[in-house]
């Protein structure tokens, strides 16, 4: 369903012509110098171009013959078109994926609540969603689309965002509480709201997002900028090594072509990973986006591949929202029956999730009841702390906590039977709740109710334990049921009888330990929280104050969003490595092919070196360039989808990415220079 | 900045008192108890002092074994090497007069018995050593020169052969000595 | 032969013998706890209150660096007067002149940067006064600057995040006091009950059996010998270095010195596993070590022992091998060994002659020198390898998605800036000034120059680029050892080495303190199962591919026009 609303194909057509134009427009030596390694190629290029240029005008042959020339220049430019593409391409990807998401909240109509009062009621006037601003109120009434994002000020309403989520069923929110916060492009389906409005036209996070993608805030991360050094040292050792090269070859007496020269710059310096490097990034963004998540920056994202703590409330991320019923024991052996009967019916008024299961429960055991009439309700109070129903025979029918009906018990002068407050204790220390049935005042047994935790989620620990990624579970039940479902659901920790601060106080904890924690909220107190964590990922249906706090915004409003986000975050820097170690291992293969190219002819002694035994020097050349200019192409869908991360260990994990891509890259380029040379053979 | 200034001057005198004076004087009062004294072990020869034991001296004529060629004409005043490279053509010319040198000079010496210390120079220029292959093919030459026989040549250089670490190390004959013993062969 | 291989093998487990507990000893003496050379006490006190040293002030990098470089520039303007003025000066029996400034500047800096190339002969261009009060002491400091600033970056490691990298007049003093001296005192007294002097006469003069004249330089050498392997210093008393006859006068004495200049090297690793208590890191790196000596020991030893094909064609036999250049009381085999060894430690003193090495030789001499982290120099080839580390952890942390990290610290662009100006810079200074030299000798040999371009080299053809790419190569890596053929005292030399050789030697100790000073800094980070271990076999093996790919991409195609040209056209 939403997954398919949110795949774009690798090579959509419209993006591809999108991207063969912008990389185009890349060429701009402004837009190049960003990224140093393919500036230097643009700059081999033109010199390979006036060298062209020279030879037509003068007809000096010194340099080789013009054509050969003519095609380095070609080859040469094609690599940094190359580059422009992926990193174009890349963009057009994230754009559209974010188009797709803001293409519903586009020019809509808003109902502003104006400043002139009439018989005390303001007046609306009706106004493009642009011309909204921070603090404006506007009014939505069943069937209209929310102009832009906002908080509910008054009234609730039930709402469908799929638009945003693809998530069909719709959602309710309402004035006050954490649940008062609405997107733009989501539709009202019933009731009337009054929206503040919280951002300006153009500030959305999604608006944010879209400037990130297409360039122009985008910051590098500080992974990014430390390996920039990084290839921007190596291009300076090959800088070196061609320049100095120069007087070697005529120490050696031996004339080197300008066009050989730029031809092994342009092999060494590592232009695959810096041809691929700005899109790698954005493709990890775009990754984001497509997991419905919205990052603030690409650090975040980064970040969150670091991550070492995971805060996880329970409620919906461990444990399907609510307890269910999940057994009745009666008091008295043989009274099941009976017993079943009488919870039944003291829970049908009960409209609460636990209340609902244990009438599923007794209808699953066979027993279906109806209230006969006149039945008074009794519904939960906080003195009573239990509720019932009071049958018009006079039988008074409580269920509630232990305790409390153990005091009504206990007034009306009945004993509690042993057996019974074994089980509560049983059931309590099973990480369940018990809830005990009273019929006047005589405890007739006990209902468990237990979380149910979600199918697959042990698993998902497991996966994030191997990562590397200690999980802590924050719930508000008392510590011997958290304790319990920590152990079932496996999770590494957990903070119970959880407040807001407790929170708070982990993460810093944690954080002065070194270790970096991740969390998701969506209410306002958790705001603090979320902007201490490295990681704060806010619910998008969560306050507005939370969704400033943190630097993501998941619109699925996923509990389990997180364990996606690292794996982006890790999957982001992998590819980032893995490509540069195959674009620095490439360069073994590269030396083979030009160095005895370039020397044979004076130095015949090291044909020994020309281990392809490639056709000719100016065939070896030609190869290793056209190698060097394809393999950025033939990686863009791998820079694109990223590497996979695999949870096996950092060294196991080292261990496969080096003999893939370090051993790989040594070795591909052998087999491709050598293809190539023999095609190239053909027509040389 | 100036007290690191201050630290630095104090602390360079006093370490050149302690490294630059004491540590050499006490190792040359070590010395002294050494044969030579610490300036070198010396050689005599009916009654004369004919040069040092580690440093080896030029022999020229067919009445002595000869070293190692050597580079600055084993004048130990300084020392030094050919410093020629394996492939240098000049240096193999050289190479190759000094064996057609050797041959003419020990005629029953075949080209490919010729061990290759002889013909090359060695690193100091002040080898005073050579192989016991390096001597024996020197035998017949040496005893023809003077007259003497050829076995009891043979039995000196067997004699002088050292074998350092229990035989581990390369054999050596100290030339020097060798021909020291062998004026004194009647 | 396979005796002489077997007495190479030996020569290197005394050596790892000798090594290990003097490892745990010097973590010790570092450590401040209690060793059996606390007798020295008394003395580093009255050094302490005759400088002014408050031995316990903690020091941050800058203000380590800051104290290490001022005692340093002391030194070479000390170290230039004295050369300059040494004609004049007692203790001068030979009657040696002054140095002219260009080769005072070369040869004061190449002894205070630990390097000892030498563009000059002992036995003519020093007096015994310098020898010893110069050069000897030199010597000393400059190696206990290596293993101060090696501790500063233990202290780095050490602690989970600390401003103090302990202080740099104490560590350096004991340096001198506790390991350097007492070592040196064994060595020296070793060496001259083997025969080499120890004496103040001069030179003397003699008449030879057959009735030559000549002379014979000696001097108080032993000690200078001594320091010169321990704090892998390298530079020769007498122009031959270790392979003069007084110098190194047997067997024995060449296994000593063997000994001495690998000893402390492989101490500190195992120093470092002992001192910030992590001996499975110190394991690892010096395995990574071992493998990659052995990488070059191997090929070295094979071309010298199976003899020079040239020499080959010419109809002799070559026994043991290769003996152009070598000593016969050393044999090929240990003279391989050495001229490994004496490349990959940064020694650079020689018991044989470079330049008449196989050209296999010649190019693994020139790997040791260029990787300049097999073990490494006194105290700086940990923190070279530290540099190689840094990229290795870089590279690696993204590999396994996560931001890399150093024992506990984050590696960020800071650090990865430092680690790759240091990578860059030996690169740069000796591709650049070879291409310079090159230039020279290719366009203008006949430069109205002291020495013209034309007659610097020895040796044509390959062999003589090789000798000045040997010599750039040789005072970058702070090394010393030279293809001595090249006629290398005149102000071109020895200015253009006096620069790369303090450039060489300074940048790469400031790089490794302040990169441990800004990680030490940071917040620590406690392992996870995510987390890139440096201490596994894995990360080594990184380490040593980072190694091998950074050296080959940087200096393949001079490599190639080099030694490998030779090679090839030497067995065609």
């Amino acid at each position: 369903m939403k997954q398919d609303k949110n795949q774009i194909r690798l090579f959509d057509p419209a993006l591809l012509g999108k991207a063969f134009l912008q990389s185009v427009v890349k060429l701009n030596p402004r837009l190049l110098i960003k990224n140093p390694v393919m500036f230097t190629v643009g700059i081999g290029t033109l010199v390979m171009l006036m060298v062209c240029v020279y030879q037509v005008v003068s007809g000096d042959t010194t340099q080789g013959a013009l054509w050969y020339n003519m095609v380095i220049f070609l080859i040469l430019l094609l690599t940094v078109l190359f580059g422009n593409f992926a990193e174009a391409l890349a963009e057009a990807r994230g754009k559209a994926q974010a188009e797709s998401l803001r293409k519903t909240r586009e020019e809509t109509p808003a109902r502003r609540i104006g400043n002139a009062v009439i018989d005390g009621e303001s007046l609306l006037e009706t106004v493009a969603s642009s011309a909204l601003r921070v603090g404006d109120r506007f009014v939505c009434e069943a069937g209209d689309v929310i102009p832009i994002d906002g908080e509910i000020e008054e009234g609730i309403a039930t709402i469908d965002e799929s638009a945003i989520t693809g998530e069909s069923a719709p959602v309710i929110r309402e004035a006050g509480g954490d649940k008062s916060s609405v997107t733009g492009g989501t539709k009202v389906l019933s009731d009337r709201i009054v929206v503040r409005v919280t951002t300006a036209p153009g500030q959305s996070f999604l608006d944010r997002m879209i400037a990130l993608v297409e360039g122009a805030s985008r910051q590098k991360t500080p992974n990014e900028i430390a390996l920039t050094i990084l290839l921007a040292s190596f291009t300076l050792i090959f800088v070196i090594v061609c320049v100095t090269l120069k007087p070697f070859a005529d120490y050696a007496q031996t004339p080197i072509t300008i066009a050989a020269f730029i031809s092994l710059f342009v092999c060494l310096i590592p232009t695959t990973i810096g041809g691929l490097l700005s899109a790698i990034g954005i493709a990890g963004m775009d990754r984001a986006l497509r997991a419905n998540v919205i990052a603030k920056s690409g650090k975040a994202v980064e970040t969150a591949g670091d991550v070492d703590v995971l805060l996880l409330d329970k409620t919906g991320t461990i444990t399907i929202g609510n307890r269910k019923a999940t057994n009745f024991y009666p008091a008295q052996p043989g009274e099941e029956e009976a017993f079943i009967r009488y919870s039944a019916l003291g829970s049908l008024a009960d409209e609460t999730p636990e209340g609902r299961s244990i009438l599923e429960l007794a209808a699953k055991e066979g027993i279906q009841v109806q209230a006969p009439a006149d039945t008074q309700f009794v519904s939960f109070t906080a003195e009573t702390r239990s509720s019932g129903a009071d049958l018009p025979d006079g039988t008074r029918i409580r269920k509630g906590a232990f305790d409390s009906i153990r005091a009504q018990a206990i007034q009306a002068g009945y004993s509690i039977d042993p057996a019974v407050e074994e089980r509560v204790r049983h059931i309590g220390t099973n990480g369940g709740t018990p809830l005990v049935v009273a019929v006047n005042n005589q405890v007739k047994g006990v209902i468990e109710l237990q979380d149910i935790i979600k199918p697959g989620i042990q698993e998902r620990f497991q996966r994030l334990r191997r990562m590397g990624v200690k999980t802590v579970m924050v719930t508000g039940d008392n510590p011997l049921t958290a304790k319990y479902i920590a152990s079932v659901a496996g999770v590494d920790d957990f903070i119970a009888e959880a407040k807001p601060e407790d929170k708070m106080n982990y993460i810093r904890r944690e954080q002065a330990g070194g270790k970096l924690v991740a969390m998701m909220g969506d209410g306002t107190n958790d705001a603090p929280a979320l902007a201490q964590a490295d990681v704060g990922v806010a619910m998008n249906s969560g306050t507005q104050a939370a969704k400033e706090a943190g630097n993501m915004v998941d619109l699925d409003n996923d509990p389990t969003k997180l364990i996606e986000v690292v794996e982006i975050g890790k999957q982001l820097l992998i590819t980032r490595g893995t490509l540069t170690t195959f674009s620095i291992a490439n360069d073994v293969a590269k030396y083979f092919a030009i160095v005895p190219a370039l020397f044979i002819s004076s130095i015949p002694a090291l044909q020994a070196l020309n281990i392809m035994k490639l056709g000719s020097p100016e065939s070896a050349i030609l190869a290793a360039v056209i190698f060097n200019a394809i393999i950025i192409p033939l990686l863009i869908p791998l820079a694109l989808k990223g590497v996979a991360y695999k949870p096996i260990g950092a060294s196991a994990l080292l261990r496969r990415n080096l003999f893939i891509y370090g051993i790989g890259g040594i070795l591909a380029p052998f087999a491709g220079i050598k293809l190539i040379d023999i095609c190239l053979s053909l027509f040389m | 900045m100036k007290k690191n200034l201050l630290i630095s001057l104090r602390l360079t005198i006093v370490l050149i008192i302690l490294l630059g004076l004491a540590y050499p004087l006490l190792i040359a009062a070590v010395g002294k108890l050494t044969p030579g004294g610490g300036n070198g072990e010396k050689v005599v020869a009916n009654g004369r002092v004919v040069g040092y034991k580690q440093i080896g001296q030029s022999f020229t004529g067919d009445r002595y074994f000869q070293g190692r060629p050597s580079a600055v004409n084993y004048n130990a005043a300084g020392s030094g090497g050919s410093n020629k490279g394996p492939s240098n053509p000049d240096y193999l010319q050289q190479v190759k007069d000094r064996i057609d040198s050797f041959l003419i000079h020990n005629p029953a010496v075949q080209r490919s018995e010729i061990p290759a210390e002889l013909v090359t120079a060695s690193g100091s220029g002040l080898d005073p050593d050579i192989s016991p292959a390096g001597a024996y093919i020197q035998v017949k030459r040496v005893a023809a020169a003077r007259q003497l026989p050829e076995t009891s040549v043979r039995q000196l250089v067997e004699k002088h052969i050292m074998k350092p670490m229990a035989g581990l190390a390369p054999e050596t004959i100290n030339v020097l000595q060798l021909n020291i013993a062998l004026d004194q062969l009647k | 032969m396979t005796g002489e291989i077997m007495a190479v093998i030996a020569t290197f487990l005394v050596t790892l013998l000798l090594a290990y507990p003097l490892g745990r000893y010097v973590a010790r003496v570092y450590a401040g706890q209690k060793t059996i050379t606390d007798f020295m006490a008394p003395l580093e006190r009255l050094l302490y209150r005759i400088s002014g040293i408050d031995p316990l002030q903690p020091m941050n990098w800058k203000q380590f660096l800051k104290a290490m470089l001022t005692i340093n520039m002391l030194w070479l303007v000390y170290a230039m007067l004295m050369l300059i003025v040494q004609g004049k000066l007692p203790l001068n029996p030979d009657g040696n002149p002054g140095q002219t400034p260009d080769l005072a500047f070369n040869t004061a800096i190449s002894f205070l940067v630990n390097c000892n190339l030498q563009h000059y002969s002992g036995e003519t261009g020093l007096t015994y006064l310098t020898q010893l009060l110069v050069i000897t002491f030199l010597q000393f400091v400059s190696a206990a600057t290596g293993l101060a600033a090696l501790i500063a970056v233990f202290n780095g490691l050490k602690h989970r995040t600390t401003q103090n990298l302990g202080n740099f007049w104490m560590l350096f003093v004991r340096s001198v006091t506790r390991i350097l001296l007492p070592l040196c005192i064994i060595g020296a007294v070793l060496l001259a009950v083997n025969g080499t002097p120890s004496g103040f006469e001069g030179k003397d003069t003699i008449t030879t059996l057959q009735g030559d004249t000549v002379q014979v330089s000696r001097g108080p050498a032993a000690g200078m010998i001594a320091i010169k392997h321990l704090g892998t210093n390298g530079g020769g008393w007498f122009g031959t270095n270790s392979a003069h006859p007084f110098e190194n006068p047997n067997y024995f004495t060449g296994m000593l010195e063997l000994v001495m200049q690998v000893l402390i090297p492989v101490a500190m690793i195992f120093a470092l596993g002992f001192y910030i208590n992590r001996r499975r890191l110190a394991l690892i790196i010096f395995t990574v070590m071992t493998v990659g000596m052995l990488c070059l020991v191997i090929p070295n030893m094979l071309a010298e022992t199976s003899g020079s094909p040239a020499i080959a064609q010419l109809g002799i036999q070559q026994p043991t091998g290769a003996m152009e250049g070598k000593e016969v009381r050393f044999g090929p085999a240990a003279s391989a060994y050495w001229s490994v060894v004496t490349t990959i430690i940064s020694t650079g003193s020689v018991n044989s002659m470079h330049d008449s090495s196989m050209p296999v030789a010649g190019l693994t001499q020139l790997l040791g020198m260029m990787i300049n982290a097999f073990y490494g120099g006194c105290g700086v080839g940990l923190l070279n390898y530290l540099i190689y580390m840094i990229i290795a952890v870089f590279i690696s942390g993204l590999m396994v998605g996560r931001t890399p990290e150093l024992l506990g610290h984050k590696v960020e662009a800071r650090e990865v800036k430092i680690a790759a100006l240091v990578t860059l810079l030996s690169a740069f200074l000796v591709k650049a000034f070879t291409a310079l030299a090159a230039y020279m000798v290719a366009h203008h040999p006949d430069m109205a120059w002291a020495v013209k371009p034309g007659n610097w080299l020895n040796n044509p053809s390959y062999h003589g680029f090789s000798e000045m790419l040997y010599e750039y190569t040789s005072a970058n890596a702070n090394n010393g050892s030279g293809f001595e053929g090249l006629g290398d005292n005149n102000p071109f030399w020895n200015i253009t080495t006096g620069f790369v050789l303090i450039l060489a030697r300074f940048l790469p100790i400031i790089g490794p303190v302040a990169i441990v000073g800004l990680l030490a800094n940071k917040k620590f980070i406690p392992e996870s199962p995510g987390t890139l271990r440096v201490d596994s076999w894995t990360f080594g093996m990184v380490t040593f591919a980072v190694i091998i790919i950074i050296n080959a991409l940087s200096f393949f195609p001079a490599l190639a026009l080099g030694p490998l040209a030779e090679y090839f056209s030497m067995i065609k």
